[in-house]
């Protein structure tokens, strides 16, 4: 079974994208800022991380620095999940190692379809 | 509430109008894709909008009727497959049998709002040296003009440019306008946007050597549905291809085409043998 790390800090959008997650058949585990995904991260490296941008603590993007500087931090795939739907946050989130990005409000079939998209999930049947 | 005599018509019209062909059990869905027009057009019920159908097939309501029935979703990319056969089939096979200068002509049959063809053009764009400075063109028609004018504009809200699209794709070949993301005209560039009911004759079409006609056929029955492949069969060049939705298929639809080996949903005309052959035989 693959794993996903949904780090967000709000507790509902980790609730709905666990629900998503889990009918998908992933292990979810769930961190609410930076520091506490990269403490995940040492634990057990995921196969997946859903990764939102601002948090306490430590935000996403310095987040998703540290983590690709790590010993087998290249191996998550990581698609940032953020409010921050304009040209220039995308492109920093690319350039900083994001393999895919979803601009809130997402649904289901978006997120399935990133998921497809960064090679975590099998492609569905033609729809 | 429709009654069934006013359900019995719509039926007929629709199937007549647009090929669609509405089950028994579709009141809730005509009811509810109908309700806005009462409205817009100021109409007490369903059988004052029966009425004025009945009056004239080809008044502004009649034709709000026919596209408020269709079903116009799409995404980028939609199946994958077809792209990545476009690609590294067709392209390279079509590309190396014509002459140079001739452009190679493609056709979205039920285009909608036009992620097919835009899906199509940036794979030409992500692939230059399959084609070199050969031209495309493409016809993106459909029955529906709101779906046709959406197309030509270009413009995606956030919702559809997630669907299907990878991020690296929307960068390269989108800008933000506003809360809406705009395709760059670059990707235009050789499309051309026309209304076209695939129940009416392919007049003044030319002849195509891709035709994209996926996820429409699955509305109509299997005459219409022959009848259309037929057709599209005589515009479509002898060596050229025709890509069907994932849920559709040619058989047992006539003769027109037989599948690629091996490629589920795309297809390859039948042509017959050419007259001398024939000729050669009956002789001997
Ligand atoms: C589900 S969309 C398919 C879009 C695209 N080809 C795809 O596969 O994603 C079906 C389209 O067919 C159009 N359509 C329905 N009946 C038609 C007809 N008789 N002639 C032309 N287009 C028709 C509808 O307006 C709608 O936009």
């Amino acid at each position: 079974m693959k794993t996903c790390l949904v780090v967000d800090d709000s507790s509902v959008v980790r609730k709905v994208a666990r629900r998503i997650l889990e009918d998908l058949a992933f292990t979810v585990r769930e961190a609410a800022d930076g520091q506490a995904a990269l403490d995940a991260c040492d634990e057990a490296m995921p196969d997946g991380i859903l990764l939102d941008w601002n948090m306490p603590v430590m935000e996403g993007l310095e987040f998703l620095q540290i983590l690709r500087k790590r010993e087998g931090g290249d191996v998550p795939r990581v698609i940032f999940c953020t409010t921050n739907n304009d040209f220039e946050h995308i492109t920093k989130a690319i350039e900083a190692g994001a393999n895919e990005y979803i601009m809130k409000p997402f649904d289901q079939d978006i997120l399935r379809e990133k998921l497809e998209e960064v090679g975590l999930l099998e492609k569905a049947p033609a729809t | 509430m429709i009654s069934a005599t006013d359900y019995d018509f719509f039926k007929k019209f629709l199937k007549l109008h647009s090929g669609l062909i509405l089950s028994d059990d579709k009141h809730y869905l005509l009811e509810s894709r109908l309700v806005p027009l009462l409205r817009k057009f100021e109409l007490p019920d369903f059988s004052r909008l029966a009425a004025n159908l009945r009056d004239n097939a080809n008044s502004v309501v009649a034709q709000a009727v026919i596209e408020a029935m269709t079903t116009n979703e799409s995404l980028f990319f939609r199946d994958k497959t077809p792209f990545e056969v476009f690609t590294t089939v067709m392209l390279p096979k079509l590309h190396a049998a014509r002459p140079p200068s001739a452009p190679l002509r493609i056709w979205c049959a039920a285009a909608s709002t036009g992620q097919e063809p835009y899906s199509l053009a940036m794979t030409l764009k992500e692939n230059p040296h399959l084609i070199g400075t050969r031209r495309v063109e493409f016809l993106c028609t459909d029955l529906s003009n709101e779906v046709l004018e959406r197309a030509a504009s270009g413009r995606y809200n956030q919702f559809e440019v997630q669907r299907g699209l990878p991020i690296q794709m929307l960068m390269k070949y989108f800008k933000k306008v506003d809360d809406m993301w705009e395709i760059t005209p670059q990707l235009k560039t050789g499309m051309t946007f026309r209304k076209l009911n695939l129940l009416h004759p392919f007049v003044g079409l030319g002849q195509f050597d891709i035709v994209f006609c996926r996820n429409v056929l699955i509305y109509f029955d299997a005459p219409t549905k022959t009848d259309i492949l037929n057709r599209i069969a005589k515009v479509t060049a002898p060596d050229g291809y025709l890509v069907l939705g994932g849920a559709e298929t040619v058989m047992g639809l006539g003769e027109a085409y037989r599948p690629l080996p091996n490629q589920r949903g795309f297809y390859v005309p039948n042509v017959p043998a050419p007259a001398s052959m024939s000729a050669a035989v009956a002789s001997r």
